[in-house]
């Protein structure tokens, strides 16, 4: 044991009904033939989720897609403060800064838009947002589109989540 | 009158046995699909639909055909453009023209005629047959060779070699059977299985051939380039072997002819050593088991009952293919090669030696 050296077991001799080969085809026919039986009798049991009917159910801190909060009143909860747009490692998101038209908000994103082509999912947004206006718990992954330009989502989309 | 008669009944026959085999084809790729899904603990082939109606992907095949309809007939730029369309040909004739010779069932009286239910009761049956399906080897070499690319190239030598092999074994793994009916006509054959073997066992093939009969299910295997002799299409080493160049219908002829090669097989495999139409103790007039207990039935039963019967063995043993596919792992080349030549010929020769041995005994014995 000084240096290590491991001493792993040959594999036994095969024995003469093993070096028949046959046998154990035989065997693994029964085995083959279980597996299919238990399938088609407990069609339930297949593990497979069939996907976009039945959906898996994330863990509640999955990073999914994101999505905007919004106030009382419908207005975006977000102040157009580039905090998020700044953490961003992927330099995924635009926003443009509109004055808002409620004299209590200084001001509101015109737009604000998520290229998810380039999104990592790596949650640095909702950490930077200082007014809570992000989150990415909607449970969900992004789900594929035609066009990359669907895949670069506006305000109302992320608004509507 | 009467040669319209017969031209009738050879179109008809002809017409029936394709569609059988045909249709058989389109189920087994789909039993092929579902079979693996279940064996492998998944579901499926499950999506295409017709009306709202998915029946476990039964629509499957035929949304593949539509496919390999519908896409473009690509040839690559280097390939040997007669040979590359030639080979999928060579490779489906063949495949298809080795139904001929199989009997489906005992000859009918029909119309004052005796009409065998076979497309062509060859005297030389089972030398057609091996005749036919040696040409199969054509369709894989050509594809292999003018697709000038070099996993099908490699693909097309492994399965000549092979090919080659396992016809030797195969073709004296069937002698014994030849020497025990004394005939090589495949109506005889199955007509001889209907006798009782000491008066209780019925004289099946496989009871009269056991070693003959595992050494003919292997080299149908290889022949039939189907798992654990897949390697000409060895997809972890060789993309797809002979047809990884291939595209839309031209693939699709090698996938049949691979699966009419599956169903052909089993057909032959059951004529030869299960029987063929053969029911179980059924006699022309009804059942005579063992012990002088008889049942009457009918004659159209008895009829329905042999066609259900070999119909079933086919069946059985398509299915054999398809499980034994899934069980069993790829060998290595060599030991293919190793196989063929040092294990399954020496014991075929053997077989044929012991069959005589024996024959002769029972002749002296004067059995």
């Amino acid at each position: 044991m000084t240096i290590g050296v491991k001493k792993v077991a040959r594999p036994p001799e095969m024995s003469f009904g093993e070096s028949l080969y046959l046998l154990e085809i035989l065997k693994g026919l029964a085995v083959t033939m279980g597996h299919f039986l238990h399938n088609v009798a407990h069609n339930k049991d297949i593990p497979t989720i069939e996907y976009p009917e039945v959906r898996r159910v994330m863990p509640s801190r999955f990073r999914g897609c994101h999505r905007l909060m919004k106030r009382q009143n419908g207005a975006p909860r977000c102040v157009a403060c580039y905090m998020c747009a700044t953490a961003c490692p992927a330099v995924c998101i635009t926003i443009v800064a509109g004055e808002s038209p409620d004299p209590k908000v200084e001001k509101y994103p015109v737009r604000f838009d998520i290229d998810m082509l380039r999104c990592v999912f790596c949650g640095q947004c909702v950490e930077a947002c200082p007014v809570d206006a992000i989150r990415m718990d909607t449970g969900w992954f992004t789900p594929p589109e035609d066009t990359r330009e669907k895949l670069i989502y506006t305000i109302d989309r992320l608004l509507e989540k | 009158m009467t040669p319209l008669f017969d031209i009738t009944v050879s179109v008809a026959r002809i017409a029936v046995f394709f569609a059988f085999v045909f249709g058989l084809v389109v189920i087994m790729t789909w039993v092929e699909r579902k079979g693996a899904a279940y064996i492998q603990d998944r579901r499926g082939p499950n999506r295409a639909r017709i009306l709202g109606l998915t029946l476990g992907g039964i629509f499957h095949p035929l949304a593949d055909a539509l496919k390999f309809l519908f896409k473009e007939d690509f040839i690559p730029d280097n390939a040997h453009r007669l040979f590359y369309q030639l080979a999928p040909m060579f490779a489906l004739a063949p495949a298809i023209m080795t139904m001929a010779v199989v009997p489906f069932g005992p000859p009918v009286a029909f119309g004052g005629k005796q009409i065998a239910l076979q497309i062509a009761d060859l005297n030389v049956g089972i030398l057609y047959l091996f005749a036919v399906s040696g040409m199969t080897v054509y369709g894989v070499v050509l594809a292999g060779w003018s697709s000038n690319s070099k996993y099908p190239l490699l693909g097309g030598l492994r399965s000549s070699a092979q090919m080659i092999s396992y016809e030797v074994s195969m073709g004296l793994s069937i002698v014994g059977i030849l020497m025990v009916f004394r005939s090589v006509q495949l109506s005889e054959i199955a007509r001889g299985q209907g006798e009782l073997l000491f008066g209780i066992l019925p004289k099946w093939g496989v009871f009269v051939q056991p070693l003959g009969f595992l050494l003919f299910l292997t080299a149908l295997y290889a022949e039939a380039n189907r798992t654990p002799f897949d390697l000409p299409e060895g997809e972890s080493e060789l993309v797809a072997g002979y047809h990884t160049e291939y595209a839309s219908f031209k693939f699709s002829m090698f996938m049949m002819a691979e699966y009419i090669h599956l169903v052909v097989g089993s057909a032959v495999l059951a004529t030869l050593f299960f029987g063929g139409w053969q029911f179980p103790y059924l006699g022309n007039t009804g059942f005579a088991f063992p012990g002088g207990i008889s049942v009457a039935v009918p004659a159209w039963a008895v009829f329905l009952l042999r066609i259900g019967s070999f119909v079933a063995k086919t069946l059985f043993f398509c299915w054999l293919f398809v499980w034994v596919r899934w069980t069993v792992p790829r060998f290595r080349y060599d030991q293919v090669m190793r196989l063929g030549w040092k294990v399954m010929l020496p014991l075929a020769l053997l077989n044929i030696f012991v069959t005589g041995l024996v024959l002769l005994l029972i002749d002296r014995g004067g059995m």
